[in-house]
């Protein structure tokens, strides 16, 4: 049984922070949950690096910034661009962790349920000292949706359109795949484009010249860069 | 095959004059002809665009004096010692073997905008159909008192990169112990913003392992410059008490020089210097001029698609351009040039054109992996290229976070590079 949030904190979050849903999240079936966690991380007292980091003290941590765990490329790129493990970034990256952070080693497809994220970010909460961002008042989780709107996804891009926008895109990134200081971006699967686009978009990954590029692209624009880039070589 | 191409297009000309359609085309294959002028950043990647783009559809010829161009963005990391002249140097090969662009080594002396020609100093009449324009600057005559482009190897502007960077290199390894480096920085608008303020940093960068008790010493006619926070704090940081800037509150827009005693005069107080990088005033290309489409010191052009505001047919793109808001910058022109290839094919061939979108970076070194950086991104109005949203580095940063943005420079040079001549 979940504990329930008494109604004038509720109406409290909501006056503060807007509109946005607050889900009360459960220690214990988070710790349930965290079960299809464990064949790569640990967490808790004697908690050691195996395939994932260990997992103590993540609510605050910069990305990638955990001492003698050797992170990939691209984590160690969101690290360096700003990327903080926050109750809304951390349910980015279960949700669908590809969104935030592309070619990870984490090989996990997404929790999609908000609920389970909910449950799973107040269990790994406990084993934080200073859960950045979280209501004191008893264990929450901000249950914003991260996802991209199927609409959004299901959007058929005009590959036309696209090469001509893409060839923004060529002025850093290289098309023979290099990835010298500025990432790869060839060979990209369609969906995981749109959805990382959506994510600089919304400002959830963190880099500046990303967040500037994608914020004004549209829907259409970003479904059409998608579909040039889906068939490029 | 250069050579039998130009012939045959001379042949083409002689045709052209006899025939009233200008678009009637001399070729034989019925296809239109672009010509570019000037293979930098602009005229290269329009060049390549739109002979990638048309696929063989339109005849493209590029003229270009130089058979090596060198980069300017880059040419004050080859003073600081972090880059080779080579690697920033590039040919045109790829451009007209992968491509089938013409490329003409040689000098564009004029532009007849009526019978729709360009003549070349070795004899040759180019037409065109559209004519793209991507000539970078040239100084203004008397800037600076007492400096002339005759005077450039005593003091150096160094602001075409190639032989003017490997001298002030040379001048810089030979000072002595001790010396003085003065710069006279430009007033705007000019090629490259932060590139003075680069450059002063790599200058130090040397000096501070070389000849570490030597000054140097900037006359500025600027209140401001660009990225001015991040500079001062890395000078301060990296270069404390090595670099002194007199702006216009103290007599920096009022400088002259005298390039026989190495002396420079700020607002009457002479100064002997060891070394001094005159960075002069700036106006378009020459060929900007000649072809009547410039106004003041530079040519107005359509956000829309970079065409002239005095000529449909005739396209300006880069440093020589009037635009707006856009700094002037190598990716400023590359970006301008995919608008303007997109246009012009679509004129030339009926394809598809796409609203304007453009976007610039800047990226700065100021010491070993301390890189900054500055960018928008822009749209066209009615007037002008206008800034819609942009970011630059905060003073401050950690130095892993400018390390990274080094690399990224060094990335994203190669990347532009190859969209550019590959």
């Amino acid at each position: 049984m979940r504990p329930l949030l008494p109604a004038l904190t509720l109406a409290a979050l909501l006056a503060a922070g807007g509109a946005r849903a607050e889900l009360i999240g459960d220690a214990e079936a988070g710790a349930q949950a965290f079960n299809a966690c464990k064949g790569c991380h640990q967490i808790g007292q004697g908690a050691e690096d195996r395939i994932g980091p260990h997992l103590n003290g993540i609510f605050g941590r910069r990305a990638a910034a955990h001492d003698g765990y050797a992170y990939s490329a691209s984590m160690e790129r969101a690290g360096v661009d700003g990327l903080t493990w926050t109750l809304e970034t951390l349910d980015a990256y279960i949700e669908n962790p590809r969104a935030l952070v592309s070619k990870t080693r984490m090989s996990y497809p997404g929790l999609k349920n908000e609920q389970a994220r909910a449950d799973l970010l107040t269990y790994l909460r406990t084993f934080s000292d200073n859960p950045a961002n979280i209501p004191e008042a008893a264990p929450t989780a901000i249950g914003t949706d991260h996802s991209v709107d199927p609409d959004i996804l299901a959007i058929q891009g005009d590959p036309e359109y696209g090469e001509y926008l893409s060839s923004e895109c060529v002025s850093c990134h290289q098309a023979d795949g290099s990835a010298l200081g500025i990432p790869s971006i060839t060979r990209w699967p369609e969906e995981d484009f749109v959805i990382a686009m959506h994510a600089y978009k919304d400002r959830l990954r963190p880099h500046p010249v990303m967040q500037m590029m994608a914020g004004r692209l549209s829907n259409e624009e970003i479904a059409a860069l998608a579909a040039y880039f889906k068939d490029l070589d | 095959m250069t050579f039998n191409r130009r012939k045959f297009i001379a042949v083409g000309t002689a045709a052209a004059a006899t025939l009233s359609a200008p678009a009637v085309l001399a070729d034989g294959h019925g296809k239109p002809r672009v010509v570019v002028i000037g293979g930098g950043s602009g005229g290269a990647t329009a060049a390549r665009y739109i002979a990638k783009d048309s696929k063989g559809a339109i005849n493209v010829t590029l003229v270009e004096p130089s058979r090596s161009y060198f980069t300017c963005y880059f040419s004050n990391l080859y003073i600081g010692g972090f880059t080779d002249l080579e690697d920033i140097s590039h040919t045109y090969g790829t451009l007209a073997a992968k491509y089938g662009i013409n490329v003409v080594h040689d000098w564009a002396v004029d532009v007849d905008r009526d019978s729709k020609t360009v003549s070349l100093a070795g004899g040759a009449v180019l037409p065109y159909d559209k004519l793209i324009l991507s000539p970078g600057i040239d100084f203004v005559e008397d800037a600076v008192p007492g400096w002339s482009v005759a005077a450039q190897n005593k003091m150096p502007h160094a602001y075409k990169a190639g032989s003017q960077s490997e001298l002030l290199k040379a001048q810089i390894m030979a000072m002595p112990e001790g010396g003085r480096f003065a710069m006279v920085a430009p007033p705007n608008p000019y090629r490259c913003p932060p590139g003075p303020y680069e450059r002063i940093s790599m200058v130090a960068h040397v000096l501070k392992q070389m000849n570490p008790t030597a000054k140097i010493l900037v006359a500025d006619p600027k209140p401001k410059f660009s990225k001015q926070a991040l500079f001062e704090e890395g000078w301060q940081r990296h270069y404390g008490g090595m670099v002194e800037r007199i702006g216009p509150d103290f007599g920096g827009e009022n400088v002259s020089v005298d390039t026989e005693a190495m002396t420079i005069d700020i607002d009457g107080m002479v100064e002997n210097v060891d070394i001094c990088n005159v960075i002069p005033a700036q106006k378009a290309g020459r060929i900007a001029d000649m072809a009547g489409v410039t106004e003041g010191n530079w040519a107005p052009v359509n956000a829309a698609d970079m065409s002239s505001k005095v000529d449909p047919d005739v396209h300006v793109l880069g440093d020589a351009a009037a635009q707006g808001d856009m700094p002037k910058s190598g990716f400023a022109a590359n970006s301008q040039a995919k608008v303007c290839a997109m246009a012009v094919r679509g004129a030339l061939t009926g394809s598809k054109v796409f609203p304007a979108k453009f976007t610039n970076t800047c990226w700065s070194l100021i010491a070993e992996d301390d890189g900054v950086k500055v960018g928008a991104t822009y749209e066209a109005t009615e007037e002008k290229i206008a800034k819609v949203d942009g970011f630059i580095s905060q003073t401050g940063e950690d130095a892993a976070t400018r390390k990274a943005t080094y690399e990224e420079s060094v990335g994203w040079y190669a990347g532009i590079t190859t969209d550019m001549f590959d």
